[in-house]
């Protein structure tokens, strides 16, 4: 009742009912639209394991299984849920300042990569040791981003391009440095032989992990929620998050304003890219993903992965943590799968069909929307 | 040099440039097409993917090439009206939708590939009299398995559909002013869709020739990141089909270098920077270029009718 009194009084009480009515129709669109998406990849999911022999419902158990139900599960579940978390967040200050950042996999293995040179070779006490591997991770993952930027901003080169070249680029450049003991790989007595592996993080320069309820997972998941809170409050209310949610969504308005598109595009560019060096030396000195030690490959998708997670949260902080677990989840369960006899690779495919569902209500919800007002301005003239 | 010299005068460095290439021309060929109408569809590397895996399951269960060649640009239509649709019926984001779509299949192929892993035959080899004699780059041209001999012919239908056309016309409208387009009665999103279908044909077809006519086997890693090098040369190229080809001869080169020079019995210790090479070329040459050469000028921008 409140509600109606709280409206202006030439309102009448029908014309009130018939705008609440109105927004239930709407809500109710909304929800129905997602379920109705999610559904469809579910059971497209569903078919395909059953076409190829296996039981969707031993599936799903087996997931839910392996990432949270089965003792100490849920703990590698954060631990593969902090790096995607970081990375999307990255993606979140990119996207809002209207970048498309699609290299978050060559941002995080270089990353990784100036995390291993520095955290192998510089002496000193060990928790020294492992805030400079994370700086170096932050610098690594920023410069790669940042060359996109420059040749955006200074050279004209479309940054989805250079950003998606350069993660093949990052590979390479990673397998070089892992060919020679000048750079990345370990001294021939460390290692077996042709095996291009780097040195091992020594004991005391590594994340302190947590073992809460048989559940072990490294310090960073806090790091990762506290920088989610972060960058969510940065953007919401602070003068540089304005600008570059300004930047993002008008850039001629945010010129005439004064917010200079190099410095805040740039910026935005460079966090992007620390994120993802950050999410790079994270897996380094955390544990979950192999031995403290950097192989080829060592990205494992966490960069694609985490860019998902950052469109299906929408560019909303918050959200990315759910979305994060979530994804971390298929992640860690998907090593339950073997004995249901299905491929894990399915959960790549219930991944990507899920971010394919999700992406289809907001865009018809956008199509009804507009058509809604030109209804409504063409009953106006 | 002599490492070069010894590949430079092999004819087996030739014929496997010319293999790739041809991989890297039926995807970009269309890709051409789609980035004049204003799409950049990333999602070519599914689509190469997705054309080599039904090949192949296609040529294992019923022993047709033509068929299996058919099956393979079904397949890669198919994943285009996905494309298509949701990014150009829909408001999705283009590069989202790709991004997914390559996730997508790498997955749903890796998956099935181990459900089903077809036993692959590959095409017989079909010797063009006469010019298959010119030394060297004779037998690389015309003495390949006969599906790749259809690359010669679609990259000039791709000239003649885009400059010679009403729909090419109109596609290259939706490419350079999608406003003035639609405002002259053009359909800019349905251009743009069919575009995409058209890219999803020739990478179909360009990954089940690559699996039937040039490699002959089956593995979920067999395109590799090639459909971006397609992409690459595309841009590369400046967004002409002369520079495109170029483009994908020049790529296609680097790929077979870098395979070949191990074969010649040179360690290569540059893998990495050949690998990498087509990569940077690309990169270096937008940004040293991107004066001169324009981009079409609504490329990645989506159109919606009435808006902003």
């Amino acid at each position: 009742m409140t509600d109606i009194v709280a409206q202006p009084a030439e309102n009448s009480p029908d014309e009130i009912l018939a705008a609440t009515r109105g927004r239930h129709l709407v809500i109710g669109e909304v929800v129905g639209l997602y379920v109705l998406s999610i559904a469809a990849a579910l059971v497209l999911a569903g078919l395909l394991v059953a076409v190829t022999g296996g039981s969707a419902a031993d599936v799903f158990n087996a997931l839910l299984d392996g990432s949270v139900r089965n003792p100490g599960r849920w703990g590698l579940t954060l631990g593969a849920a902090a790096p995607l978390l970081l990375v999307a967040l990255g993606t979140i200050v990119n996207s809002r300042a209207g970048l498309v950042n699609i290299g978050q996999e060559g941002q995080l293995l270089i990353g990784a990569a100036f995390a291993t040179y520095v955290g192998v070779r510089l002496p000193g006490p060990g928790p020294i040791v492992v805030v400079a591997l994370c700086g170096a991770g932050i610098v690594g993952g920023a410069l790669w981003a940042g060359i996109a930027g420059g040749l955006r901003y200074w050279r004209g080169v479309p940054e989805v391009l250079s950003t998606l070249l350069m993660v093949i680029i990052a590979a390479q450049a990673v397998g070089y440095g892992l060919k020679n003991e000048g750079l990345l790989l370990s001294a021939a007595g460390n290692r077996a032989n042709r095996n291009q592996v780097s040195e091992q993080l020594a004991s005391d320069t590594r994340i302190p992990r947590l073992t809460w309820f048989g559940n072990e997972f490294p310090t960073t998941v806090f790091l990762a929620i506290a920088l989610a809170a972060l960058v969510a409050f940065a953007l919401a209310r602070t003068i540089p998050g304005f600008r570059l949610r300004m930047l993002g969504q008008n850039p001629r308005t945010a010129q005439r304003a004064g917010v200079g598109a190099t410095r805040y595009g740039m910026g935005s560019m460079l966090i992007s890219g620390g994120f993802a060096g950050l999410a790079g030396a994270t897996m380094l000195a955390g544990g979950d993903f192999g031995n403290y030690q950097l192989v080829p490959g060592f990205s494992t998708n966490i960069g694609w992965t985490g860019l998902l997670v950052a469109l299906v949260a929408r560019e909303r902080a918050v959200a990315a943590i759910a979305v994060a677990f979530t994804f971390a989840g298929l992640r860690t369960g998907s090593g339950f799968l073997a004995a249901t006899g299905v491929e894990r690779k399915i959960t790549d495919v219930v991944q990507a069909l899920l971010v394919l569902a999700l992406l289809i209500p907001p865009a018809v919800l956008y199509i009804r929307e507009r058509r809604r007002a030109l209804n409504a301005a063409k009953e106006r003239v | 040099m002599g490492a070069v010299w010894d590949v430079l005068t092999n004819e087996v460095t030739y014929s496997s440039a010319v293999r790739f290439a041809a991989l890297l021309l039926f995807a970009a060929s269309g890709e051409w097409v789609a980035e004049r109408a204003g799409t950049l569809n990333i999602s070519v590397e599914g689509m190469l993917l997705s054309g080599a895996f039904a090949s192949a399951v296609s040529i294992d269960l019923v022993d047709s090439m033509w068929l299996a060649l058919l099956i393979g640009a079904l397949a890669g239509l198919l994943l285009s009206t996905v494309q298509a649709n949701l990014s150009h019926r829909l408001p999705a984001d283009q590069f989202v939708v790709g991004l997914t779509i390559n996730i997508l299949v790498l997955g749903l192929v890796g998956f099935l590939d181990d459900e089903l892993d077809p036993s692959v035959s590959g095409a017989g080899v079909v010797s063009v009299p006469l010019l298959s004699d010119i030394p060297l780059i004779g037998p690389a041209l015309f003495a390949q398995s006969w599906p790749l001999y259809l690359v010669y012919p679609l990259v000039p239908a791709m000239w003649w559909l885009v400059y010679r056309t009403r729909w090419g016309l109109e596609v290259r409208a939706a490419g350079e002013d999608p406003n003035s387009a639609d405002v002259s009665g053009i359909r800019v999103n349905a251009r743009r869709r069919q575009s995409i279908y058209l890219v999803g044909l020739t990478s179909g077809l360009g990954g089940a020739y690559f699996v039937l006519g040039a490699v002959g086997s089956f593995e979920d890693s067999i395109i590799g990141g090639r459909g971006f090098i397609a992409i690459a040369a595309v841009i590369f190229g400046g967004w002409t089909l002369k520079g495109s080809v170029a483009g994908c001869v020049l790529f296609g080169a680097v790929v077979s270098f870098r395979l070949s020079l191990p074969q010649q019995g040179y360690d290569a210790l540059g893998t990495e920077l050949l690998q990498a090479l087509p990569y940077i070329v690309t990169i270096a040459g937008m940004a040293m270029f991107a004066h001169r050469i324009r981009p079409p000028a609504a490329l990645a921008k989506p159109f919606l009718r009435g808006l902003k």
